[in-house]
């Protein structure tokens, strides 16, 4: 593998708080267009690496790098987002007193300031773009349903979808299918392949019928680090990873 | 611009209400049974002052979640840059006939007009204060408490000291802005004698006018998809990051706008009522802002308006039947609207229409 060939770099990276470790010289390497899925018991780290990758949290030492030559460290959260790395909540977080059609429009990449927003009316490109948007994520009879009054599961994909319409190169979901019927999380593990075409991801996930499904390469987290990582079958025959799961 | 019922209404009766008291004050006898009297004039003029004041606190606690319990001192500093034009329009009709200094300045055995005085004496230069200086004000201390994240309960604190320290900078007589008296005694507005009749009815129908201007301004705001991510803002600040928009800017934007309103609200405000003083920075002015918007329905402009002239009516007969009660009918009006009427006044006709708008339910 070539360097250029790395989309997201993590080295190193150490995150303390008040003397808890959440993350310990946590090294990840992620390609181009490649998809990963992140698994690991509670409390493993995984939403603490998702939060120093989108700048919520700074590691106290280490390098995040993104690209060749950019430090995501240096940066803080809208920054981030506007290089093209966006991110699902755990808890799925919508604008509740929108429409799902204006969650959409307010992810949609595009001029973020003020003096933007203020005059800005909705071009048909944008309606165009939601529309498909709506489309992929299964949600155009909901249209004009208020983000608060979906499902749960509706709530996931509409996060999925309003990770979409920013367009980033990568995005980063953590457990997506908590919450869903088999049903759901199988439509969303094929939603994910379909968006792996075209942009690079990193899922975590608790959910092993879900991470089997998505048949990519797995990294397994304990205490901060990485335990693991090859195919599914690897990890799960690994006695360290049988261990972490099964040990106590 | 697209009307639906509720702006329809809004503006009607806004505008046309004070319109009607104004004409029948100019147009009926005195003995007639329809006339308006002067002082109900003066009063329904003081009222549309307090529903500008209202509506700046629900722009910004409405619709971006930031609680002011400061925004009188945008209002009253609105009132002193107009309290300043007044004052130099007197001239040498004052006490001391000092054609140059205002009479407190000559009190006080000054020889000059302070430098910050000049230009007040000239009309156009006293409103674009009147904007100018809430303006800036609010955007330098906005600037410093959005873009360090100081949010909820401390942010509201803050902007409650921010009301007390000009407070006590006024009261000073070497502030050079008439301290603990103020400025009153004023004699014309752009040549109009302020006492007169037809001067109150027509600074009447004007504040009329600049209510519903800016209730089109806020409207148009708060449903442009910039007043999309305030109520983003608002409810899930952080998630908003997550997307690339920038909280503090777009509440930056937002809380200045909201300060020039006040101001505008506080510059009508005085030659209606007579008097600018250091009371109207008083800790306490700011916090009924907020019981008005509470009680109209915070989150729906509408409900500012209303919320404004209902308790301030409910304030002028109390006063006058049970002074030593206003304040306690006032908690009280507070605490049932918490617990009963959430929603306050607007959420009564929300419900009744089965309809609740968009961003009267989202007011949590
Ligand atoms: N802001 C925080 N302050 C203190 N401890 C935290 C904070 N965030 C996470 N932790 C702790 O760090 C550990 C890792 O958490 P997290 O990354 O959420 O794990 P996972 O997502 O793998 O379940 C947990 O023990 C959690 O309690
Ligand atoms: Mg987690």
């Amino acid at each position: 593998m070539s360097e250029a060939d790395t989309l997201l770099y993590l080295d190193g990276v150490t995150v303390n708080f008040d003397g808890f470790r959440a993350l310990n010289a946590l090294s990840l390497v992620l390609e181009k267009g490649e998809m990963r899925a992140v698994i690991g018991p509670n409390g493993a780290g995984k939403t603490t690496m998702m939060d120093v990758i989108t700048g919520r949290t700074r590691p106290d030492t280490g390098k995040v790098m993104f690209g060749l030559d950019t430090d995501l460290t240096k940066l803080d959260e809208p920054a981030i987002a506007a290089l093209g790395i966006g991110r699902k909540f755990q808890k799925p977080t919508v604008f509740e007193p929108h429409s799902v059609w204006d969650n959409i429009l307010l992810a949609l990449s595009g001029d973020r300031r003020p003096r933007f927003s203020l005059w800005a009316r909705e071009t048909a490109e944008e309606k165009r773009r939601i529309e498909s948007v709506l489309e992929t994520v299964r949600l155009k009879d909901q249209r004009d349903r208020r983000g608060g009054d979906l499902s749960h599961g509706q709530k996931q994909w509409l996060e999925i979808g309003m990770l979409l319409a920013q367009e980033p190169q990568l995005l980063l979901l953590d457990e997506p299918v908590a919450g869903m019927t088999d049903a759901e999380t199988e439509q969303t593990a094929e939603l994910l392949r379909e968006i792996n075409r075209t942009r690079s991801v990193v899922v975590v996930e608790h959910d092993m019928a879900f991470v089997r499904a998505l048949d990519v390469k797995v990294t397994v987290l304990h205490e901060g680090s990485v335990l693991s990582d090859g195919s599914i079958d690897h990890v799960s025959a690994d006695p360290r990873v049988i261990e972490v799961y099964l040990g106590r | 611009m697209k009307l639906d019922r509720t702006a329809g209404l809004t503006l009607g009766l806004t505008f046309g209400i004070p319109l009607t008291l104004a004409l029948l004050n100019q147009t009926t006898d005195v003995s007639a049974a329809l006339h308006v009297p002067t002082y109900v004039i003066a009063l329904a003029g003081k009222y549309l002052c307090f529903a500008m004041l209202a509506l700046a606190v629900d722009l910004v606690w409405g619709f971006a979640g930031i609680l002011s319990l400061g925004h009188a001192a945008f209002f009253a500093l609105g009132g002193y840059a107009m309290g300043m034009y007044l004052m130099r329009q007197i001239g040498s009709r004052g006490v001391y006939g000092n054609a140059m200094l205002p009479d407190f300045m000559v009190f006080l055995g000054w020889k000059e007009l302070p430098w910050y005085w000049h230009g007040f004496e000239w009309f156009p230069f006293a409103m674009f204060m009147a904007l100018l200086v809430p303006g800036l004000l609010a955007m330098g201390f906005g600037w410093l408490a959005f873009r360090s994240r100081v949010t909820g309960v401390y942010l509201s604190i803050i902007t409650q000291a921010l009301t007390y320290a000009l407070l006590l900078a006024f009261f000073r007589n070497d502030m050079g802005f008439g301290g603990n008296n103020g400025m009153t005694d004023f004699k014309d507005i752009l040549g109009f004698p302020v006492q007169a009749d037809g001067t109150r009815s027509a600074l009447l129908v004007i504040s009329a006018a600049f209510l519903c201007a800016q209730y089109l301004v806020a409207r148009s705001i708060v449903r442009s998809r910039f007043g999309k991510v305030l109520i983003a803002v608002r409810d899930t600040e952080s998630r908003t990051r997550f997307l690339g928009y920038r909280p503090e800017a777009y509440k930056l934007v937002v809380w200045t706008l909201s300060a020039v309103m006040a101001g505008i609200g506080g510059a009508l405000y005085v030659p209606q009522v007579g008097i600018i003083n250091p009371s109207e920075f008083a800790p306490a002015n700011s916090i009924e802002a907020v019981i008005w918007v509470a009680v109209g329905g915070r989150g729906t402009l509408t409900g500012a308006i209303l919320g404004a002239v209902i308790v301030n009516f409910g304030k002028t007969w109390f006063t006058g039947a049970l002074p030593n009660l206003w304040l306690y009918a006032l908690g009280a009006l507070f605490i049932f609207v918490t617990l009963f009427l959430p929603n306050g006044v607007m959420g009564l006709f929300a419900a009744r229409a089965k309809k609740p708008a968009p961003e009267l339910e989202a007011a949590e």
